[in-house]
């Protein structure tokens, strides 16, 4: 079943064109991989599942991105409930110049969406054991966030989000600031999370988008040149150039 | 953009081109051994054996050190995994070339038995099959790779051929020729095997080449 269906989806920065006649479906529960050079429009495509790009000053969107049944680009979209419903991870980790424990529950506070301190503590114990980090904090939920390791952060920042039970997570970069071990620990944690989210994930590596996404798409100056399973898109893409970009002839 | 692993790729496509010719090669002086009854070129074929197994393990060698290097994609990685199946088929025909040799050498001890007329036919559709399926890898050319597959049940009509006029017109009918015929219905049956091998290279050229899977899927030829 498809969570996000993209339908002729235009973006502008002025009179820029990022993105033209995007038309694109995501699996639910399922990771699907976005590829391309740099400035191809992938990461912008990627925020604009939680209409993060609204901020950007000259910005004109068209076209429909349609979650659950509803356009999140249409006017009356709560976005609130939007973003609790899809959450971000960046390239690099960024969290709160706060506590393990306040970080996980920022989002719950703002969002309202728990009473009483006993709730809070199952809430990070499963968010925490969900990104496999309850056994390595459990006894520093009081420690600054920003004490821990790079990998740490990064699945801090994931738990963070986990908290407030979301449906889509959307990883720009989410391990480029990683060694390839800790890559390949949160690569695995991806595999463990996609049972329950639905997973897209931006990145300059193909082997990762290899490894790790159940389909793959191609962009290229804000087209969607191929989207397919990412088994296909590796060993026999349909477009020239697919194959160019994924061979290393492009450029 | 022009790169380094092109001129690999360039490399290593060479290395299969030499295989292929070395193989046909081989193809070659063992039937004509065969067919003069030369003891010498038989036993020329079975040493040099030798160096096909050497460039096979060069070449296998060659595609995983690629692979680990270059972390091939697409059209890449569906060319270093064809060469390393073509290589592997040519090993075996090369294997099969001795067989033949040695046949050869029970053969020539002997009285002939009869003219030869069906092996030596067989023996130019296995070499016309081989030297298209190489062919057809080193041109890229699915055409030509399609009709190296559609001649093998020629083969396979040939080989039943040998085999029937061998057992029922001299093994059933008397039983002392039996020391004769059986290696000329080996020499049959590994040159029908040469042919199958040059229908997988065939069959991977076209994977290599279309990306699209036509072994075991005959639908896929047309």
């Amino acid at each position: 079943m498809n969570k996000i269906v993209t339908k002729k989806l235009d973006l502008w920065y002025g009179k820029f064109q990022a993105l033209i006649n995007v038309n694109a479906s995501f699996r639910e529960k399922a990771i699907t991989a976005i590829i391309g050079p740099s400035g191809c429009g992938k990461s912008t495509l990627l925020r604009v599942f939680n209409r993060m790009n609204d901020f950007i000053e000259g910005i004109k969107i068209a076209g429909e991105v349609v979650i659950e049944d509803r356009n999140i680009l249409a006017p009356a979209a709560d976005l609130i409930d939007l973003r609790k419903k899809v959450g971000m991870v960046f390239q690099r980790p960024n969290p709160f110049p706060l506590s393990v424990y306040e970080n996980i529950i920022f989002g719950l506070k703002i969002h309202s969406m728990v009473e009483g301190r006993n709730n809070y503590e199952e809430i990070i114990e499963n968010s925490l054991r969900s990104v496999l980090l309850w056994d390595d904090l459990k006894d520093k939920l009081n420690k600054s966030a920003l004490s821990l390791s790079l990998e740490q952060k990064q699945r801090l920042c994931i738990a963070r989000l986990i908290a407030i039970k979301p449906e889509v997570l959307l990883m720009d970069e989410p391990c480029s600031s990683l060694d390839p071990q800790a890559t390949a620990r949160i690569e695995e944690l991806m595999r463990e999370l996609k049972n329950k989210y639905t997973i897209i994930i931006v990145t300059h590596n193909m082997q990762q988008a290899a490894r790790v996404s159940d389909e793959t798409g191609f962009m290229l100056l804000g087209e969607l040149i191929e989207f397919s399973k990412t088994d296909v898109i590796f060993t026999a893409p349909r477009d020239k150039r697919t194959e160019e970009y994924i061979t290393g002839r492009y450029g | 953009m022009q790169r380094h692993f092109d001129e690999e790729l360039k490399e290593l496509h060479k290395e299969i081109l030499k295989m292929g010719v070395m193989t046909q090669e081989e193809i070659f002086k063992s039937i004509e051994s065969l067919k003069n009854r030369d003891k010498s070129q038989a036993q020329a074929v079975i040493s040099s054996d030798e160096r096909i197994d050497e460039l096979e393990l060069a070449i296998d060698e060659k595609c995983i050190d690629l692979i680990a290097r270059y972390q091939p994609m697409a059209g890449d990685l569906r060319f270093i995994a064809t060469s390393m199946k073509i290589n592997a088929d040519l090993e075996r025909i090369a294997d099969l070339a001795v067989d033949i040799s040695q046949r050869v050498l029970e053969v020539i001890e002997k009285p002939i038995l009869k003219p030869l007329i069906d092996i030596p036919k067989l023996s130019e559709v296995a070499q016309k099959m081989v030297k298209d399926s190489i062919d057809a890898f080193v041109n890229r050319d699915a055409e030509l790779a399609r009709g190296v597959v559609r001649a093998d049940s020629q083969a396979d009509s040939l080989r039943n051929k040998v085999q029937d006029e061998l057992i029922n017109d001299y093994m059933a009918k008397d039983a002392k020729t039996v020391d004769r015929a059986v290696p000329l219905l080996l020499i049959a049956r590994y040159l029908e095997r040469i042919c199958d091998h040059a229908t997988n290279i065939a069959e991977d050229v076209v994977y290599m080449v279309e990306a699209k899977v036509v072994k075991h899927h005959p639908e896929q030829l047309d």
